[in-house]
């Protein structure tokens, strides 16, 4: 059953073309890698998703049947959107917990000891039950990256959107993170995950999807798009990764 | 004839002491309703200039460059002497509050606006992803924020609209100014100006040297 459906997705910034007709279906439950070269289009691609960047009016995209467009409907569809990002983006004047328990207090009006309650339980399935009172300068890059998952999974998504959650950790930590992610992938949550870490696409991914030039150039099971290529752009690409 | 006697003479000091006291009431009234009505103003201007339709978003920006650039002085004997000619007829006080308000307002807006806009785009594009609205937005994550970066300019502004209090002495307000003034009068001696003005330092003194010491330790974090 396809629960994330995009439609001939145009965006452009300027005069460039950032991203040129993209169709993708992605089903329910279903964990989509998405691997490119820099400036391909990933990360514009998951954007859209969610509509934080706009996109053409011809371009369709809808979540579990609802249009991602602008105005009421859009807040509906981001509350079953979870996202997260590179650079954390947690919120550096509330701790840990209040992280995770803002937005359901305030988008679904949880009271302040639910929203306490639900954020120790996520906070305890990352693994930085310890950390809850603490701001999130003073965590680690891994623990801060699975304190935004978890508020993330707070709003209990149906979809996750990662856009290289593991790229601005420093070595040692990315393994923390890919665990978490690893674990939800089996609770079956519908992810999109934008990743340079082909280990991770190979063994959790559905399905992989090579992206260059604002365009889906190659897709399939991973053992088919990272092992056998068809495609000499995506061979080059995986080449150029894995002699890095 | 002593320097003393001249300036700060007792006597007159202590005559004059309950006028001023007085003055320095009205003074305090008129600086902090200006202040207060001032911040709600630049922060209504400082949305408006963000996050307004176009044309809103021009005229806030014409508002805020009008009352930056027009002189307090001007703006008040406007207010107070040609308004009524519209049949608006203010109260000194009314006319002194409106004219420091309109102003404070127009800076208090864009020290808003360098606030907000010193946020990282990451914050707006996470709430945004947990599907907070703007308001919300604003209240939880910006604001809260912002507010630190903009203490200290705010505090710098708030000294300075009860500095342009002053002028209020023009229109005829009982302020701090206004009765040293009279009471200088009264008694033939300087003093009760030179006493006005030791009650200006004493109130504004400190305020200067807390922003000074906040702008220290905002830098000093920055690293
Ligand atoms: N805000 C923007 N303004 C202009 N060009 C942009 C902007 N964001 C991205 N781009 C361009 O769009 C293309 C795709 O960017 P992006 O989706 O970030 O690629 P990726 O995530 O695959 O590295 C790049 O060529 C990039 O330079
Ligand atoms: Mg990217």
């Amino acid at each position: 059953m396809t629960f994330v459906s995009i439609r001939n997705l145009r965006k452009y910034y300027g005069p460039f073309e950032a991203l040129k007709g993209i169709d993708l279906d992605v089903a329910k439950g279903e964990v989509v890698c998405v691997i490119g070269p820099s400036g391909s289009g990933k990360s514009t691609l998951i954007r859209c998703i969610n509509r934080l960047e706009d996109f053409s009016d011809d371009s369709r995209i809808s979540v579990d049947g609802i249009p991602v467009a602008t105005g009421r409907a859009l807040a509906k569809v981001r509350a079953e959107v979870g996202m997260v990002f590179q650079s954390f983006n947690l919120f550096p004047h509330l701790t840990v917990r209040e992280n995770v328990m803002l937005a359901p207090r305030r988008v679904r009006s949880t009271s302040r000891a639910d929203a306490a309650r639900q954020a120790d339980v996520l906070l305890d399935r990352v693994g930085i039950a310890s950390q809850a009172d603490k701001y999130p300068d003073h965590l680690s890059g891994g623990q801060q990256q699975r304190v935004a998952i978890a508020r993330a999974l707070a709003m209990e998504p149906q979809v996750m959107l990662f856009d290289e959650p593991t790229s601005a950790l420093d070595p040692e930590m990315v393994g923390e993170v890919l665990d978490v992610m690893r674990d939800l992938a089996r609770t079956g949550v519908t992810m999109i995950v934008v990743t340079h870490e082909m280990g991770f696409a190979a063994q959790v991914a559905d399905r992989v999807i090579f992206m260059d030039g604002g365009q889906i150039v190659e897709q399939g099971p991973p053992a088919q798009v990272l092992s056998n290529p068809s495609e000499p752009r995506t061979r080059n690409f995986l080449s150029s990764v894995l002699n890095h | 004839m002593d320097i003393f006697d001249t300036f700060l003479n007792a006597e007159v000091m202590r005559r004059s002491f309950p006028m001023l006291l007085k003055g320095l009431w009205i003074t305090l009234q008129l600086g902090i309703s200006s202040i207060i009505a001032g911040l709600l103003l630049g922060l209504a201007l400082a949305m408006a200039r963000l996050y307004a339709v176009a044309p809103l978003r021009f005229l806030t920006r014409v508002y805020i460059d009008i009352f930056r650039s027009i002189p307090l002085l001007v703006l008040l004997i406007i207010v107070y002497y040609a308004l009524p000619f519209l049949g608006i007829r203010l109260s000194p006080f009314m006319s002194a509050m409106s004219a420091l308000t309109l102003v404070s307002g127009a800076y208090t807006a864009e020290i808003f606006r360098a606030g907000i806009e010193a946020i990282p785009k990451g914050q707006f594009e996470a709430s945004a992803a947990l599907g907070l609205n703007g308001r919300q937005t604003m209240a939880d994550v910006i604001l809260p924020q912002a507010v630190r970066v903009v203490i200290p300019p705010l505090t710098n502004n708030s000294i300075n609209v009860i500095k342009d209090t002053a002028l209020a002495s023009v229109v005829a307000m009982p302020d701090l100014l206004k009765q040293a003034t009279q009471a200088q009068a009264l008694s033939a001696n300087p003093t009760p100006l030179i006493g006005a003005a030791l009650i200006y330092l004493a109130f504004l003194w400190p305020l200067v040297a807390l922003v000074s010491r906040m702008e220290r330790r905002f830098a000093a974090r920055r690293r």
